[in-house]
């Protein structure tokens, strides 16, 4: 309607809209090109493959992709619980859900300890079976995954929503099963919306601080993931921060990157042909 | 539906705009630039301990206070380390009662991260660290306005959950294995003074975690996640009966010791000069024992 009267396709931003968006892009940007001014060059490779801060990347990587996978096995069933199923409480569910989105990570690392610590709802009937879950590196993925669970079924339900029931209810018209229905219609058509939900939580998982902090402590190897190790390192050695800093933000931009061109052109049309 | 000519409008409108975009921009960029600077000063953690003193409360001078306070005027922003954040905050409040027409605003934050903060140019009067190390970093970057005074001391104390679960009685204890005991990073001051008590007794200490800060420590040890932690006496006491403290004579073998110092470029010297006496004069000794600290 808006744009068939003028005879062409595009709709015209107003300049304003434009003045703001530079301003957001450069409230953004901005910093970023800051911090990359401060990074010692001719040190950059000798701090960021120091032992320390090697080990703190493997570590990062390792928790956010077990982070990643426990989103999946538990985000997927409750965004389709959220989007598709009708039960009372169902509104209060999705905002309790997505409260770690507005939650102070500290204040999610706090919920933690007392969940899992020692002598927290689980963790005391857990001690006497003799598990201890902070400290480890259990805890750090704990941390990760309550923090970006939300990221996950908040991108996933919206893609169910939009992709609507239509589909599937013919494919159960057609004799298909509530199995079969989920996986060869719903899965394949949310796919792009799984697949930025996943990086979206992942990426989360590599950033998170607050909680893990809290909630796991901060050791080497063990617990002290790539931020906790660039919060550390601020207090002696500012040069590895802002180095570690950069490395954080390049691993970030190059994961969101891809996926978010893969999930606009690419990942329907996979979806599709495995469908087909 | 809007009329057709008010659609046409707008666009012509931004039309017109777009080859001043650059401009406008570059206003606008600076404006937000502004916005954020000036948000950054108010910012958490920087508070003013407002006692709601009246302004000037008729010409004469103030009885009690000896000292040329109705000369001290101005709001005087004071850097201190987070260690020092509850007598500090009591020695500011003296100080504005003192000096009824100044104000005191205090930031607590970690001394190297205000060590920083100062470095990036925050407008700090008077810094006062937890450590000496920090102190000179400022004094190396002529950052100070005068030496430095010390004022305080801290030493080590042994933090446990209240009931003491796993028992621990001396800094060899820490060593037994099954004791999960948590430190300071070496990186920080309570970290760097537990590596020194360390090496002077012998004793390793194998942590489940190493923190970035003594209120982290503090955390994981009144939780009752950590049977032990090595914190400041002084955070010990200021935990309260969420911990007990179990002092060890090998402490002495790290004392820490608290400079307080007139930021360079300050333009309340007058005030500063002022602030630093009360710290480290009879009244601010007294407020700092009795928090704990020590003789500097």
């Amino acid at each position: 309607m808006r744009g068939a009267g003028r005879g062409h396709g595009t709709i015209t931003i107003p300049l304003w809209i434009w003045v703001f968006a530079a301003a957001g892009g450069f409230f953004i940007l901005l910093p970023l090109a800051a911090m990359v001014t401060r990074v010692n060059w001719p040190q950059f490779v000798p701090l960021v493959t120091s032992v320390p801060s090697l080990t703190a990347l493997g570590l990062s990587l390792r928790t956010s992709a077990v982070s990643t996978v426990l989103c999946l096995v538990l985000g997927v069933p409750l965004a389709m619980v959220l989007a598709r199923g009708q039960f009372p409480g169902q509104r209060l569910l999705r905002s309790l859900v997505l409260l770690p989105l507005v939650l102070p990570p500290v204040v999610g690392g706090i919920a933690l300890l007392y969940t899992f610590g020692r002598r927290g709802l689980l963790g005391s009937s857990l001690s006497v079976l003799g598990i201890q879950i902070t400290f480890s590196t259990t805890a750090v993925v704990l941390a990760q995954t309550f923090v970006a669970l939300p990221f996950l079924v908040l991108s996933l339900e919206g893609s169910l929503r939009s992709a609507g029931t239509r589909y599937e209810a013919a494919a159960a018209t057609l004799g298909a099963g509530p199995g079969t229905v989920l996986r060869r219609v719903t899965l394949p058509l949310v796919l792009p919306g799984l697949a930025s939900g996943a990086v979206l939580a992942f990426a989360r998982s590599l950033g998170e601080f607050g909680a893990t902090l809290t909630f796991a402590g901060s050791l080497e190897g063990v617990t002290r993931t790539l931020p906790l190790e660039i919060y550390l390192q601020r207090e002696t050695d500012p040069d590895t921060a802002v180095a570690l800093s950069l490395v954080l933000v390049l691993i970030a931009v190059v994961i969101v990157g891809l996926t978010f061109r893969r999930t606009t052109s690419g990942l329907l049309k996979s979806g599709r042909t495995r469908d087909a | 539906m809007s009329p057709h000519s008010a659609r046409i409008r707008p666009r012509r409108l931004s039309r017109a705009f777009l080859h001043r975009r650059p401009t406008h921009l570059a206003g606008l960029t600076c404006g937000l630039l502004l916005c954020t600077v000036l948000a950054g000063c108010g910012s958490p953690g920087v508070g003013t301990t407002g006692t709601g003193s009246a302004p000037a409360t008729g010409a004469s001078p103030r009885t009690g206070s000896a000292s040329a306070g109705a000369d001290l005027s101005g709001t005087l922003t004071v850097f201190a380390a987070a260690s020092l954040k509850s007598t500090f905050t009591d020695l500011a409040t003296k100080f504005e009662s003192d000096h009824p027409s100044s104000r005191i605003r205090l930031s607590f934050a970690g001394s190297s991260d205000l060590v920083t903060q100062i470095s990036e140019g925050a407008p700090a009067d008077v810094f006062a660290s937890a450590d000496n190390a920090n102190m000179s970093k400022l004094e190396t970057a002529s950052l100070l306005a005068a030496a430095s005074a010390n004022f305080a001391s801290n030493v080590l104390t042994i933090a446990v959950p209240p009931g003491n679960p796993a028992g621990i009685g001396s800094f060899k204890d820490l060593g037994r294995s099954g004791v999960k005991v948590v430190v300071c990073a070496p990186q920080v001051p309570c970290g760097a003074a537990a590596a020194k008590v360390e090496q002077a007794t012998g004793s390793t200490v194998k942590p489940v975690s190493e923190e970035s800060s003594v209120t982290d420590v503090l955390g994981k040890v009144s939780s009752g996640e950590a049977d032990a932690g090595l914190v400041y006496v002084t955070d010990a006491r200021g935990a309260g009966s969420k911990v007990t403290a179990i002092d060890f004579p090998e402490a002495a073998k790290a004392v820490n010791t608290y400079p307080i110092a007139t930021v360079a470029g300050s333009p309340h010297k007058e005030l500063a000069a002022a602030f630093i006496a009360l710290v480290t004069g009879p009244v601010g000794q007294k407020v700092l024992l009795a928090a704990g600290f020590g003789k500097p």
